[in-house]
């Protein structure tokens, strides 16, 4: 890791005008989760359809792809990843060091907002939240990963990383119960419903996919992830044709 | 003193060849890389930055293939075409990443001597975001100059300047040449070029079509068959003393004026206005025909 590729991420991350909807759509989740506080009183069935179908199923995949492109597709896109790049710093350090700002900037944004939320909305003994956190730190840790290495691998991040996020997650998994399997929330989920252990069916807090498996393509996602960005970034090409 | 040798450098991207069969050789002092827009100066560029895989060819600097070895940005400085920075970080700030990313060991005080050099000083605790396009252009240069690098890449480093910055950047490369770096920049502006350059590569379609110094460029330049258009009283008794006169090699009636290719451009505008008032015709109008750019530059490839 490099603290200068690190430093000019993060403030390459913060300092644009997109990061305000960093703020804002957490915002927006611990206000749909107060008002399912005032509405339903707590019910935890409320609390798990709300982090299930909202927070975990679009808010995540998206705060990640927000993320993940402002680390390094912007740089790529506008051209001014050639100032890191033209340096004796191994690519490999880029990648790490942009990976790591990540994920901290999507533990931050996206994990501690979303236990906050179920907290808010309606918990026991905080046995939901800790669940929750452990399948949203997952979550974000394939997705941003993903949309990292998307980032360097194509220039319509952007558009492909909301096609996966919309359309393969919330909407074919929801009627193609094969999809499911492949399917980084359902991966993470599994490790939520470990978690909760009896509690998970009684609560809905359910995956397709057993928790060895789940694991195991996280893991095989998130590090095939590391592996294409650090090898489409040590050939990236930097020029429009003339 | 480093070198770049380019040894038979191909590259193409699908269909389009982008450089085709270049190979020169850029040692210290300036270089200038002349050609039209297109001519694939800035794929060449990337190819000597490490940017690019030639698709056929090798380039190496001191002997080391270019291609995927970092290492070789100790020794490269590169002023990019693209003018996207940090915008959100101050110009210095910038300017001391760069340094830190080359393990310098005093970063600060190597940002500050090349600030100095661009004259950048007065504007450095400014964000990128709200220099003018010269300023950038300036913080780029000090960007590239901060790790003092022996070999100097520019990608069209005048575009977007004014005069003045024009100027500036002119005496620095060349004072930088004078040091002994190496120095290439591209351009497709010849008197750019033929002020600093010591060396001028002309490339053309992609070829690399003409090698020398500014006399020789200046000289296959001038020294083509120019073409003219001819307005007269008479055209056809002026078409009849220029051609027995000598001084073109063609006349050409029927396009209904009168066109004349001359092959030396001294000898033939010194010659046409004795011929008129010789034979008593008025000259109405005398225009170059073809005196584009890029058909100079086609001329010079299809030698």
């Amino acid at each position: 890791m490099n603290p200068v590729v690190m430093n000019l991420t993060l403030r390459g991350l913060l300092g644009r005008r997109r990061a305000v909807l960093l703020v804002l759509l957490p915002l927006l989740l611990l206000l749909l989760a107060g008002l399912v506080r005032w509405a339903s009183g707590g019910d935890l069935t409320n609390t798990v359809l709300l982090t299930n179908e909202f927070a975990l199923g679009t808010l995540l995949p998206l705060m990640c792809l927000l993320i993940g492109v402002g680390v390094i597709g912007t740089e790529i896109d506008d051209g001014s990843i050639v100032y890191l790049l033209s340096k004796p710093v191994p690519r490999r350090t880029i990648i790490w060091s942009k990976l790591v700002v990540a994920w901290g900037a999507a533990l931050l944004f996206a994990v501690l907002p979303l236990v906050a939320a179920v907290e808010i909305s309606g918990d026991e003994d905080a046995r939901l939240g800790l669940a929750y956190g452990v399948t949203a730190a997952l979550a974000a840790l394939a997705y941003t990963t993903v949309f990292v290495a998307l980032s360097v691998v194509s220039r319509n991040a952007v558009i492909i990383g909301l096609l996966y996020a919309l359309l393969w997650e919330t909407v074919l998994g929801g009627y193609v119960p094969g999809v499911r399997n492949v399917s980084v929330r359902q991966w993470a989920l599994a490790a939520g419903e470990r978690t909760l252990g009896d509690r998970a069916d009684l609560w809905g807090v359910t995956s397709d996919v057993s928790f060895t498996a789940a694991l195991l393509l996280l893991a095989v996602t998130t590090i095939g992830a590391i592996v294409l960005a650090v090898r489409r970034l040590q050939t990236l090409r930097l020029t429009t044709g003339d | 003193m480093s070198t770049l040798v380019l040894d038979h450098v191909s590259r193409w991207y699908g269909n389009v060849v982008a450089a085709n069969d270049v190979t020169m050789t850029i040692g210290p002092g300036v270089t200038g890389l002349l050609g039209p827009n297109g001519a694939g100066k800035s794929t060449l560029i990337a190819m000597m930055g490490g940017f690019l895989a030639p698709s056929a060819g090798t380039v190496t600097l001191d002997g080391t293939a270019v291609w995927r070895h970092p290492e070789i940005y100790r020794t490269i400085g590169l002023v990019p075409e693209a003018e996207a920075m940090y915008d959100m970080v101050t110009g210095w700030e910038f300017v001391v990443a760069n340094a830190r990313l080359h393990r310098l060991p005093d970063p600060k005080g190597a940002a500050r001597a090349a600030l100095e050099t661009v004259e950048m000083m007065h504007a450095k605790d400014r964000d990128i975001g709200t220099y003018s396009k010269g300023m950038k252009q300036r913080i780029k240069m000090a960007t590239a100059l901060v790790h003092d690098p022996s070999v100097l890449l520019l990608d069209e480093p005048f575009n977007g300047m004014d005069p003045r910055q024009r100027l500036h950047l002119m005496d620095l490369l060349r004072f930088l040449g004078e040091q002994g770096r190496t120095v290439l920049f591209s351009s497709h502006i010849l008197e750019e070029v033929e002020e600093i350059a010591g060396t001028i590569e002309v490339l053309v379609a992609g070829r690399h079509a003409a090698s020398g110094d500014f006399r020789r460029i200046r000289r296959l330049m001038t020294e083509r068959p120019h073409q003219y258009t001819i307005h007269s009283s008479d055209d056809r008794r002026l078409a009849a003393a220029i051609i027995a006169d000598g001084s073109a090699d063609t006349v050409d009636l029927t396009s209904g004026n009168l066109a004349v290719q001359a092959p030396d451009l001294g000898v033939f505008v010194h010659a046409l206005p004795r011929l008129a008032r010789d034979s008593g015709i008025r000259l109405l109008e005398v225009s170059p025909a073809d005196e584009s750019l890029e058909s100079v530059f086609a001329y010079l490839v299809a030698r």
